[in-house]
């Protein structure tokens, strides 16, 4: 469990002139669940189809599980991979698609897979074409999961999915989690879903990685400095400003202690919830300050 | 057995929401010594968090020296927050319903008598 699941070296893809992904640096320990942030064509689907070796790099490195992506049928096996829109074949039946899995993985978990349509309630003679995106995204989660692989990723698993259907696939989820030993990798718009089952970050925004880690690392060493204008100019050594905003009087910042140290010292400090901090970073990729009250009050 | 829950905006990191909970069950006698923790597999399945979640609460607690695992059983309530009898609480509670209708009387909104509470039980 020692290899990192992902380790990226200045991993870059360019589509022509267009880059989807530039210098990524990564260092993503196993046993982890990653969620991916940032806003539609920041590279995340990218980094995904990179890191299941669908598509190859421009120029830097990848390596999955110590090798690199899709090498041969042993490191495939290794690796379950969810496209977005959780795609299944609409003319084959759920029982036709277990079929399937266990001819076309080794590992296959018969017991397994059988146990977890019966549990989610499919009907095994039911072609996939006729079943609800809820029950989709579970039929493909179940297959991704029975082929029994060390890393699983999915690209938007929930997105399209009603609040009822993502809580169940959630929940369907972290029970794999507990039950067989995985990493997992998701991205998401939805910053709740990832503060109630990733532990470790990864934010994404113009091709390019802002902040990665584990989020309880992150959230302890983000925070929000209130004070007057003009007292928050010298910041102790170690301290990133990530956002600056003005009014009249005061200053606030929003700051990334890199050594984790509170910076008490400069003023009225309070830590940053997930949602604000992954925001912040997203304005200042784009180059744009948060929205603010500051307009009303001058 | 406890059921937990998750509040998403609260602001407090999903563990420690665990770990509150359990405190709060200990200090209402909802739980007690000898009482088990629902499993990591059942809280996992329940709420959809993540089960290095469930543990992290797990091991505070622990460290606090309020539950302990037993091994290949499960995890239990070692220890009781409960201030004092049970039924002390009841008592309480019709003093503290009967002060509040008081206060409210008096004007006070729902804001302002929490305002009160948290600076007076600062000062006592």
């Amino acid at each position: 469990m020692d290899t990192p699941v992902i380790r990226a070296d200045a991993l870059t893809k360019r589509y022509g002139p267009h880059p989807a992904l530039t210098d990524a640096t990564l260092d993503i320990p196993a046993g982890r669940i990653v969620g991916l942030v940032g806003p539609n064509g920041a590279g995340k689907s990218t980094l995904l189809a990179l890191a299941a070796g669908l598509i190859r790099p421009t120029s830097g490195t990848i390596d999955v599980l110590g090798r690199r992506p899709a090498a041969d049928t042993a490191q495939l096996a290794r690796v379950g991979f969810v496209a977005q829109d959780t795609p299944v074949y609409a003319q084959l039946t759920v029982a036709e698609h277990l079929r399937l899995g266990e001819r076309l993985n080794p590992a296959w978990d018969r017991p397994f897979a059988h146990a977890r349509i019966k549990q989610i309630g499919l009907d095994p003679a039911k072609k996939a074409g006729r079943l609800s995106g809820g029950q989709k995204a579970q039929l493909a989660l179940t297959l991704a999961a029975a082929k029994r692989p060390e890393l699983l990723i999915f690209d938007e698993p929930v997105a399209a999915l009603d609040p009822l259907a993502r809580r169940a696939f959630l929940q369907n989820l972290m029970e794999f989690v507990a039950e067989i030993d995985v990493s997992v990798i998701l991205s998401s718009h939805l910053i709740s879903d990832v503060e109630r089952v990733c532990d470790h970050l990864v934010i994404l925004a113009e091709s390019r990685v802002q902040v990665a880690g584990d989020i309880d690392d992150l959230t302890a060493a983000h925070f929000r400095v209130v004070g007057p204008r003009g007292t928050l100019d010298t910041l102790p050594a170690g301290t990133d400003v990530i956002a600056t905003e003005h009014t009249d009087r005061q200053t606030t910042l929003i700051v990334h202690a890199r050594n984790g140290t509170r910076p008490d010292t400069l003023g009225q400090t309070e830590p940053v919830g997930l949602e604000d901090m992954v925001l912040t970073y997203l304005h200042r990729a784009q180059g744009t300050g948060a929205p603010t009250l500051q307009e009303s009050t001058r | 057995m406890i059921d937990f829950h998750l509040e998403p905006r609260s602001g407090v990191a999903p563990y420690m929401q665990l770990v509150h909970q359990v405190q709060q069950a200990l200090r209402l006698g909802m739980l007690a010594v000898g009482d088990q923790l629902p499993t990591v597999k059942q809280v996992v399945a329940k709420i959809a968090i993540n089960p290095n979640t469930v543990l992290k609460a797990y091991r505070e607690l622990e460290r606090q020296g309020l539950v302990a695992p037993k091994p290949g059983r499960g995890t239990f309530v070692t220890a009781t927050l409960a201030a004092g009898d049970l039924d002390a609480h009841a008592e309480l509670k019709t003093e503290l319903h009967r002060w509040i209708t008081r206060a409210r009387t008096a004007g006070l909104d729902d804001d302002a008598i929490t305002a009160l509470f948290a600076t007076t039980i600062r000062k006592t």
